[in-house]
């Protein structure tokens, strides 16, 4: 599925890097605590979180995830923009709680990584 | 090829400065994506960690055609018990740490995981070093 197709799913808005949004993904992650994302191997990946702030972008930077949905509208602050911008990662904002994205993602046969 | 960084204490925005840069190099010396992956990761926990327990610290990359040595001295409240603070889900963290999304004990383990050989000595009152060494050639483990 392409990323295009899923923020259709969950209301998404992107905030960075549009030119990516045909990019397909394949699996899917829903967390808070970075540490948890960084024991991933897996890649082509898309990271799911209600956590705002500056590590996250860090960390996808780290675990080579190129897109990140922030759940319930979470304000994504300029800092954390031109990060995602210098490492190309996709950043979308939804209204949806993190078990409703989950639930619709799941639905489309996007792959849960555990 | 020889790098020092150094990183201040309680500053969270830089968190990731170094490992970044680091992964800029592995990817002009071509290092193989997995390898370089676990370097990284590895890094970045390390640079949490001085982020997160420590008052200031210092980061020494050594590359050399066989492998990458990874030294981060910190000056700190040092480590009581590392066989503890080895164990996952065992935690000194403040909430502050827990707000950025770490803290929840992993962080120790994860850097073992992630790296060929991983040596910690520490003095409680004085600080830690942490010592990791990953080789760079994908036969080369």
């Amino acid at each position: 599925m392409t990323i295009k197709e899923m923020i259709n799913k969950i209301d998404g808005r992107v905030i960075c890097c549009e030119d990516r949004l045909s990019s397909t993904i394949e699996y899917a992650f829903a967390s808070d605590l970075m540490s948890d994302v960084l024991t991933i191997e897996k890649e082509n990946l898309v990271l799911i979180t209600g956590l705002a702030n500056l590590q996250v972008i860090r960390t996808a930077e780290m675990s080579d995830i190129y897109c990140i949905i922030f759940a319930r509208d979470k304000k994504i602050g300029g800092e954390m923009i031109s990060l995602a911008k210098e490492n190309n990662i996709i950043l979308i904002e939804s209204p949806h709680s993190v078990f409703y994205i989950s639930g619709e993602i799941y639905k489309t046969g996007i792959k849960p990584i555990y | 090829m020889q790098f020092r960084h150094k990183i201040a204490g309680g500053d969270f925005a830089k968190a990731g400065n170094v490992a970044s840069s680091v992964k800029k190099v592995l990817r002009q010396l071509n290092i193989d994506h997995a390898i370089s992956k676990r370097i990284v990761i590895a890094l970045y926990e390390g640079e949490v960690n001085v982020v997160a327990h420590a008052y200031s610290g210092i980061i020494d990359i050594d590359i050399d055609e066989e492998k990458i040595k990874i030294t981060i001295a910190d000056k700190g409240p040092g480590i009581e018990d590392i066989e503890k603070a080895m164990v996952e889900g065992f935690s000194t963290a403040t909430a502050q740490v827990r707000e950025m999304g770490f803290g929840a004990g992993m962080g120790l383990s994860n850097m073992k995981k992630n790296s060929d050989s991983m040596k910690i000595t520490s003095v409680v009152g004085e600080g830690t070093i942490v010592e990791l060494i990953n080789y760079i050639q994908p036969d080369a483990r």
